[in-house]
């Protein structure tokens, strides 16, 4: 087989918690295999050394938040060819998108001593509201086998299998018992999107959705079973209020519920 | 037909263990009872039963300390002959070209323990699926045949039952090696056991047994004909199948879909349900791929996707398609009827949807 160039990788980070990143360097075993297979060029949690653009692949973590950012993610795009996003943040505004439910300005005089310096958005919104992704993966954090599967299948120019079905298809393949039917206990799994391979229900919890709504979800139908577990309205305001809050889907089952609470 | 006493189960799992055969059975797991690997009847769920209704499942106890005392659980023993996910091959690069190499990793013997009727007759439609016609499923086809099937006959339903409906149980008719009959009452505990095999005839000789009374085998028939009056759930299947292709427009399918999670659940937990997607993985390299299958289902969007788009892209037309294949395509394409009546779409669908439920509504509300 012919030598290909080595194609350059470049990590980005925005408004973030740097967990998907750490995903990245989590790959031990496989970074090295990565690292063989591509130019590291721009990945500072890992590195100062930088390699100057443009980038064949960009990872993008973290959400917009601030004017600065809303500009720097244009550059970011225009020096990348393939511009992936990771994690809740950078998909879906992340837990700093709950906010965007609230007055930020409200929030920066109680939590800085000198809040006219903060120059902060009203909302947190995913980089798709900005610019143009060519692939989500989600999660907070990303799995980094799904993140491996993700970066091999644009080396090897296939399609990631990355699907977007529920948390339950992958639960039912492991086995589990289901905490909902068998337990009581109220789970997400059923509109959120697969790709933790069920880990919470694997330990008896309930998913918390933090790989966001699946393809085609009905947040109403299962709300209306929680309902009738015993929960609550503020409840149900909560489990879909948190990672990915302002994913459509999501954002709306919350203030349908915060409206009746 | 015999009698073995209880502590004969220890001399069948033992005379199985001897023949090579790894014992899958009834075991509690995490509040439920489930089918995993058992060493000895302690393991299997003594004295322990399910409640079972659309949604719900719980455990409990029992006042009795009954073997099998308990119906069909989240998982069926498809898991152990069409894999959840299975390798199918692996190919290496070698140049312009690639070798491929075959999954030909060891299938072990399995000995089912406490397979229901409703079950044996799911395991005889895959049976149809894998390994008649012109294509036949390797892998199925490794598994299956290694199978001893202990029968167990239900002389109490659940909740979500409805094998009376399928003619499909409760006793077993057919496909097993051994069928066993749990009598149980004030004087006795004893088990009433036949073989439907040469291989469950030579086993039945090596265990400690006496010959079975008329009085033994009537107090079965009693029980398992009480049984079937006692189905959790019913089906009317006279005409069901004209009547849902009558109906494919039916207002009803949509009020489903707003109910319904496309989950997938129902389709996993289904011991009919054989569909499957295929994907291939590379290393980073390129210089291996692999192909692996796994459990797919007809409520995901990628299920019916072709070039353009997904062909049932609605909850509507998901649910529709679940449905109408399970109780009347199933017909036209293999003979029967998809359904065997085991209730499991409607103790594990997460909301709830009872099909016996839905085609009722159907028939009682036809459009016309
Ligand atoms: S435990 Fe949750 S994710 Fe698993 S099958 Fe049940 S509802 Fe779905
Ligand atoms: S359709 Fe439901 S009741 Fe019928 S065999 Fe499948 S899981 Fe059992
Ligand atoms: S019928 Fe129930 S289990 Fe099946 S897809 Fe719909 S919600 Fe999920």
């Amino acid at each position: 087989m012919a030598e290909r160039k080595k194609p350059k990788l470049a990590v980005w980070k925005f408004a973030s918690c740097d967990g998907c990143q750490l995903s990245l360097l989590d790959c031990e075993d496989e970074l090295l295999a990565i690292s063989e297979q591509v130019e590291i060029a721009y990945f500072l949690e890992a590195s100062r050394a930088t390699v100057k653009g443009p980038y064949d692949i960009s990872l993008v973590e973290g959400s917009i938040t601030t004017p600065h950012d809303a500009e720097r993610i244009h550059q970011v795009r225009r020096a990348s060819r393939v511009l992936i996003t990771i994690g809740a943040c950078a998909t879906a505004g992340g837990i700093q998108a709950l906010r965007n439910f609230q007055d930020v300005r409200e929030f920066t005089s109680l939590v800085y001593a000198s809040p006219q310096y903060i120059e902060t958005l009203k909302k947190s919104t995913p980089i798709d509201e900005h610019v143009y992704v060519d692939f989500e993966l989600r999660g907070c954090p990303i799995n980094k086998y799904q993140l491996l599967e993700v970066l091999n299948a644009f080396l090897n120019g296939r399609k990631p299998n990355i699907p977007n079905y529920s948390v339950c298809v992958e639960c039912k393949r492991r086995g589990n018992v289901c905490v909902m039917v068998a337990h009581g206990t109220p789970c997400l799994g059923p509109v959120t999107q697969a790709g933790c391979d069920a880990l919470c229900p694997s330990y008896h919890r309930g998913c918390f959705g933090c790989y966001g709504p699946k393809e085609n979800p009905n947040p109403p139908a299962l709300s209306e079973r929680f309902t009738a577990m015993g929960w609550s309205d503020q409840e149900i305001v909560r489990a879909f209020r948190n990672f990915n809050a302002y994913a459509e889907p999501f954002r709306k089952e919350s203030e349908a519920h915060e409206a009746k609470s | 037909m015999v009698i073995i006493e209880p502590q004969g189960l220890s001399a069948l799992f033992d005379a199985l263990k001897q023949k090579g055969y790894q014992l899958i059975g009834p075991r509690v797991v995490d509040q439920a009872i489930i089918y995993d690997e058992i060493g000895s009847p302690e393991d299997l769920p003594v004295g322990w039963t399910d409640e079972q209704d659309a949604g719900v499942y719980r455990l409990r106890k029992r006042e009795d300390a009954r073997y099998f005392g308990y119906v069909v659980g989240p998982q069926s023993w498809k898991k152990f002959l069409h894999l959840p996910i299975l390798k199918l091959w692996e190919a290496q690069r070698d140049g312009p070209s690639f070798e491929i190499i075959p999954n030909d990793e060891p299938v072990p013997k399995m000995a089912f323990i406490g397979v229901r009727s409703c079950e044996l007759q799911a395991i005889a439609i895959q049976d149809r699926i894998f390994l008649q016609g012109d294509f036949v499923d390797p892998h199925y086809r490794s598994r299956r045949e290694n199978i001893f099937i202990v029968a167990v006959n239900c002389t109490e339903p659940g909740g979500t039952c409805f094998c009376a409906s399928m003619d499909t149980g409760p006793r077993a008719q057919s496909g097993y090696d051994l069928a066993i009959t749990e009598l149980y009452d004030a004087e006795r505990h004893v088990f009433l056991v036949e073989a439907g095999s040469p291989a469950g005839e030579t086993l039945l000789e090596q265990l400690p047994h006496r010959p079975a009374t008329e009085a033994d085998i009537q107090q079965a028939h009693q029980l398992l004909e009480q049984a079937g009056k006692k189905m959790g759930r019913q089906l009317e299947t006279e005409g069901l199948k004209d009547l849902l292709y009558d109906n494919l427009e039916h207002p009803h399918w949509q009020k489903i879909a707003e109910r319904c999670l496309s989950c997938a659940n129902c389709t996993m937990v289904c011991p009919t349900c054989f569909c499957t997607t295929v994907e291939d993985v590379t290393d980073l390299t390129g210089e291996t791929a692999m192909r692996i299958r796994k459990w797919d289902s007809c409520f995901t969007s990628d299920f019916s996707y072709i070039h353009g788009g997904s062909i049932r892209a609605s909850t509507y037309s998901r649910y529709r398609q679940w449905m109408t294949h399970k109780l009347a395509s199933w017909h036209d394409q293999f003979g029967t009827s998809g359904c065997v009546g085991c209730g499991r779409c409607i103790t594990w669908c997460p909301v709830g949807i009872d099909i016996t439920e839905e085609a009722r509504f159907i028939r009682e509300n036809p459009v016309t």
